[in-house]
């Protein structure tokens, strides 16, 4: 019943740093920006262990971009992945390509589970998964969450929100959608790809950190898949949305009525 | 000439209200391309619900079928890609709902087509329309051209009017042939959060609250209750098990746009202004007067929440 779980690791800005487009908008201004594991990635990486420390198995990472990817697959090995995949390739992709190249590592690894984040906070598409899921012809669970809250005791013991069956073939995925949660049941081999509230990712400890120095990461390079690597999706121009005036204080409530009442005319 | 598909998305036989501002934005993607638009409509008891949509003046493609009671991108996408075949339409569009961002990248896969998400607006014509869309939470808008002949979007509802009735259209029935059985994925069952208040992404007004609530949304709901207003949420509260995953608003929750935005106890972070910076009138309730949302906020009350909220809830209630 132990799972091969394959798991998505995209090299992305740091959501706290600020981010600007450079004056020409041919792209971000990356001076000063830090980068890290994509935070619905990390919670794949997590969701991944908690599978294998329940059923068993293995977690294998990957990545596709330039040498500095290295550096969040060693984020999710000092997770506790036990091994990584880089699939080297400098320069633009999308969700096409990306999928693509997925398609390639699932079929030279055979995991039983893919998991990925709903969405790279970078370019915000929101669309590997599925495109996976179909190029492999496999369900897909999206968004996927949990019925307990991420204060619960269930997240404290570190319970995984996906449901392996009895006969470990199909995996139950909760999922937030509009209006409610739903549940799925997925036949595996099956795509998954996570959202906020399916756990809390763990802190690498420092033995973690110093093992998955050890661990192996084997590198690909992206033009020997053979796969199509040019992206269709192609960004022509950037440009910062325009600013908001804002930073009008009130004194009270009464002001604030007032202001609502009679300026914005909104009460 | 391109012509233009909307996917329609409905629940036990009624539109949802972003259905209508998909038809806007594929409106006007079938002026800018001088094509035809078509509506997909996908269910199980859908007619009139097909109806409704054709007296918008579109050609609606209906695929009413037991099988299609519960949505599954795997039996909707093959239905989907077969009427974007049929019709001969090069772009296919949907609103970008949890069901529209989780079943057209399925099929843009399905029809080796390239697709941009949650789109703003469009700029160009004929076989080349061009997107405008959000990324890194919404700090930078990026053009976008999709190089595949099939092009796939799904639409920001808040960017779009509405469609307007235009004469009269048709109603076309699509046989379908949807195995269930045959299916890797099956419905286990959907848990609604009832709600006596209007739709989020619909009301006129919002208010919200944040960790600064503590847990206690009881001031924050009843001043949306006065209001009429719709209760939303910042991911904090909802990561906290406060408040139900569908109030969270922002870059990975929902893009709301009212005429009011109250947002009581909430920092103001980047991944939340990104779901709520276009609303017209923004309130911050904030204790912090160096909070990030007070930059934003057309009026800002340096206060308490569950003193500041309550007040305004009576001069409301009063001037009433
Ligand atoms: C990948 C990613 C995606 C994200 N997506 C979203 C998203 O979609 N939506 C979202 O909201 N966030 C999102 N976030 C989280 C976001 O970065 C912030 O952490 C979050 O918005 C903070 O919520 P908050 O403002 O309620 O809490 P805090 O930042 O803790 O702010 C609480 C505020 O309450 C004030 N306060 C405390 N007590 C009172 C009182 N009694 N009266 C008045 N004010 C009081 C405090 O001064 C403080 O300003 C995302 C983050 C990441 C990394
Ligand atoms: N270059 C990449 N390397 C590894 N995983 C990726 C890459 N790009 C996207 N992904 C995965 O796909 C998910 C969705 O990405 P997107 O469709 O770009 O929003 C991400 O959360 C990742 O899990």
């Amino acid at each position: 019943m132990a799972l091969k779980i394959l798991v998505a690791a995209k090299r992305v800005e740091d959501p706290e740093s600020k981010i600007k487009v450079k004056p020409d908008g041919s792209g971000i201004v990356t001076d000063g920006v830090n980068y890290k594991l994509n935070p619905f990635d990390e919670i794949a990486v997590e969701e991944a262990l908690r599978l294998k420390e329940k059923h068993g198995g293995e977690v294998v990472v990957a990545s596709i971009g330039g040498e500095k990817s290295v550096t969040e697959i060693r984020a999710a090995l000092a997770m506790g992945a036990d091994r990584a995949i880089l699939v080297k390739h400098d320069g633009p992709l999308d969700p096409v390509v990306v999928s693509a190249v997925f398609q390639k590592l699932f079929e030279l690894e055979k995991p039983d589970l893919v998991l990925l984040g709903k969405q790279s906070i970078d370019d915000d598409q929101n669309q590997v998964g599925q495109y996976l899921a179909e190029r492999l012809g496999l369900g897909q669970g999206t968004f996927a969450s949990k019925t307990e809250s991420l204060e619960s005791e269930a997240e404290q013991k570190k319970q995984p929100g996906l449901v392996l069956s009895a006969d470990g073939k199909s995996l139950e995925v909760v999922r937030e959608v509009d209006g409610g949660v739903e549940t799925l049941a997925l036949q595996l081999p099956a795509v998954v790809t996570t959202d906020l509230r399916l756990n809390k990712p763990r802190f690498a400890s420092l033995p973690g950190i110093m093992k998955a120095k050890k661990k192996e990461v084997k590198e690909l390079a992206a033009s020997s898949l053979g796969v199509d690597l040019a992206p269709k999706v192609v960004v022509k121009k950037l440009s910062e949305p325009p600013k908001r005036q804002g930073g009008v204080k009130v004194a009270d409530v009464n002001e604030l009525f007032e202001k609502l009442h009679n300026e914005a005319k909104v009460l | 000439m391109a012509n233009v598909l909307i996917v329609a998305e409905q629940a036990q036989g009624a539109l949802k209200k972003a259905t209508f501002h998909a038809l806007g934005a594929g409106r006007e993607v079938a002026k800018r391309t001088g094509g035809k638009l078509y509506v997909a409509l996908l269910g199980a008891g859908v007619t009139k619900a097909a109806e409704e949509l054709a007296s918008y003046g579109v050609e609606v493609r209906v695929a009413d079928a037991p099988a299609l009671e519960h949505y599954l991108a795997e039996g909707y996408a093959p239905v989907v890609a077969g009427l974007v075949k049929e019709v001969g339409a090069s772009y296919v569009g949907a609103a970008a709902t949890a069901f529209g961002k989780d079943l057209l990248p399925r099929v843009a896969a399905k029809l080796e087509a390239a697709m941009a998400t949650e789109v703003l607006g469009f700029a160009g014509d004929g076989g080349a329309v061009t997107f405008r869309r959000p990324m890194w939470a919404g700090n930078v808008v990026a053009e976008v051209e999709l190089g595949t002949p099939v092009k796939v979007f799904t639409v920001r509802a808040t960017e779009f009017q509405p469609a307007q009735k235009e004469g009269p259209g048709s109603v076309v029935p699509v046989a379908v042939s949807v195995d269930l059985a045959s299916l890797k994925t099956r419905f286990v069952s959907f848990k609604e959060v009832k709600s006596e208040r209007p739709e989020l992404t619909e009301a006129r007004a919002v208010v919200a609250g944040g960790r600064g609530t503590k847990g206690d949304f009881k001031e924050v709901e009843a001043l949306a209750d006065e209001l009429g207003a719709a209760v939303g949420a910042s991911r904090a509260a909802v990561d906290a098990g406060w408040v139900p995953n569908d109030w969270q608003v922002g870059q990975t929750g929902k893009v709301v746009a009212p005429d009011l935005y109250v947002a009581a106890g909430i920092s103001g972070a980047i991944q939340h202004l990104a779901g709520m910076k276009g609303s017209k009138v923004i309130v911050a309730v904030n204790k912090d007067p160096e909070a990030p949302i007070f930059a934003l906020a057309d009026y800002g009350l340096v206060a308490d929440l569950f003193k500041a909220l309550p007040e305004l809830r009576a001069k409301i209630k009063a001037a009433k």
